[in-house]
C-alpha cells in the first residue's frame, strides 16, 4: 500500500514537471515567428519546420539552458526576423521609433497648419 | 500657390515609389538573407550515409546541399550539381533532411550521386543548425570555414554559370 502511494507521488510529480515544460516550450514558441509560414509562431504551427524548432526548445529547456540562450541561438540560425520582438538596436531602431517619428511628423504639420488658418470660422449654414 | 501644399503629393509619391520597388523587385524576395554569410559554419555531426567519420571538409573552398528522396526538385538539380563539382573541382556534402538511409541510398544510386559525402539528418537538427528553411537548399564555405553564399530552391544551369561558378573561382584563387 505504502507503495503503491509513493509510486503515485512520483508519478504525479513526474506529471507536473512534464507539463511545467510543455508550458515552458508553449510560451517561448509563442515568441517565435515560424520564418516558412505566413504570421503564425512556432507554437501554433505545423510545419515540419516549427515542430523541429519545438523540439529543439523543448530538448534544450529539457537540459537546463535558459530561454535567452535558446532565443539567441535560434536568431543566430534565423536571423532576428524569428523573434515577434526584435530586441532593441542600432539596426531595429527604425522598426521601433519609426512610426512614432511619422506620428509626431504629422502632428507637427497638423499643428502648423492649425495655427496658421486661426480658430475655427463658422461657414454660413 | 504654396511650395509647402505640394508636400502630401511629394509625400505620396515618395510612398509609391517604395511600394512599387518593392512589388517589382523579385529577386530581393526570392533570397532571403542568412545571418550565417560571413560566419563560421556550423558544425556536422551526423551519421554518415554508408559509412563511418563525419568531418567536414576543411582548408579548401566546399559546398554544402540540403535535399531528400522525397523532394522532387532536389532530383532535377542533381546533374546541376554534378556538373559544379566537375568544373569547379569542389566536393559537395550532402545533407538527406528527414529521410532513411534506405531511402536516400537508393535516391543516389537511381538518379546520380554528386556528393563527395552524404551526411544523414533524420531529425532535422542540421537542417536547424544552418538556419535551413526548406529543401533544396545550398551554402558555399571558403577555406576558412566561412559561410559566403546561401542559395535556396534548386541551383539552376543559369545559377550554377552565374552565381556559384564564379564565387567559388574566386575563393579558390583568393
Amino acid at each position: 500500500m505504502r507503495s503503491l502511494g509513493a509510486a503515485l507521488l512520483l508519478s504525479a510529480s513526474l506529471a507536473v514537471q512534464a507539463s511545467d515544460l510543455d508550458q515552458r516550450v508553449e510560451r517561448l514558441a509563442r515568441e517565435l515567428r515560424c520564418v516558412v509560414c505566413n504570421g503564425q509562431s512556432v507554437a501554433e504551427s505545423n510545419a515540419q519546420l516549427a515542430l523541429d524548432m519545438k523540439a529543439l526548445l523543448r530538448e534544450g529547456l529539457a537540459a537546463g539552458r535558459s530561454e535567452d540562450e535558446l532565443r539567441a541561438e535560434l536568431v543566430q540560425r534565423y536571423g532576428e526576423q524569428v523573434l515577434f520582438r526584435p530586441g532593441l538596436h542600432a539596426g531595429t531602431a527604425p522598426l521601433w521609433f519609426g512610426p512614432l517619428a511619422l506620428l509626431a511628423a504629422g502632428g507637427l504639420i497638423y499643428w502648423r497648419q492649425a495655427r496658421r488658418e486661426g480658430p475655427v470660422r463658422k461657414g454660413p449654414a | 500657390m504654396k511650395l509647402s501644399a505640394l508636400l502630401p503629393l511629394a509625400l505620396a509619391a515618395a510612398l509609391v515609389g517604395l511600394l512599387a520597388r518593392g512589388l517589382l523587385q523579385h529577386d530581393a524576395q526570392a533570397e532571403p538573407p542568412s545571418p550565417l554569410i560571413g560566419k563560421p559554419a556550423p558544425a556536422l555531426d551526423l551519421q554518415r550515409l554508408g559509412g563511418d567519420g563525419t568531418a567536414a571538409p576543411q582548408g579548401e573552398v566546399w559546398v554544402l546541399n540540403v535535399f531528400a528522396s522525397w523532394c522532387a526538385p532536389c532530383r532535377a538539380e542533381l546533374p546541376v550539381l554534378g556538373e559544379l563539382a566537375s568544373q569547379a573541382g569542389v566536393r559537395i556534402v550532402g545533407l538527406d533532411y528527414r529521410d532513411t538511409a534506405e531511402q536516400g541510398a537508393a535516391f543516389l544510386r537511381r538518379h546520380g550521386d554528386p556528393y563527395a559525402l552524404t551526411l544523414l539528418d533524420p531529425q532535422g537538427r542540421g537542417s536547424l543548425a544552418w538556419g535551413v528553411t526548406g529543401v533544396p537548399e545550398t551554402f558555399v564555405i571558403d577555406r576558412r570555414g566561412i559561410v559566403r553564399l546561401r542559395h535556396t530552391g534548386p541551383v539552376t544551369a543559369e545559377d550554377l554559370q552565374q552565381r556559384l561558378l564564379p564565387l567559388i573561382k574566386k575563393l579558390q584563387h583568393a
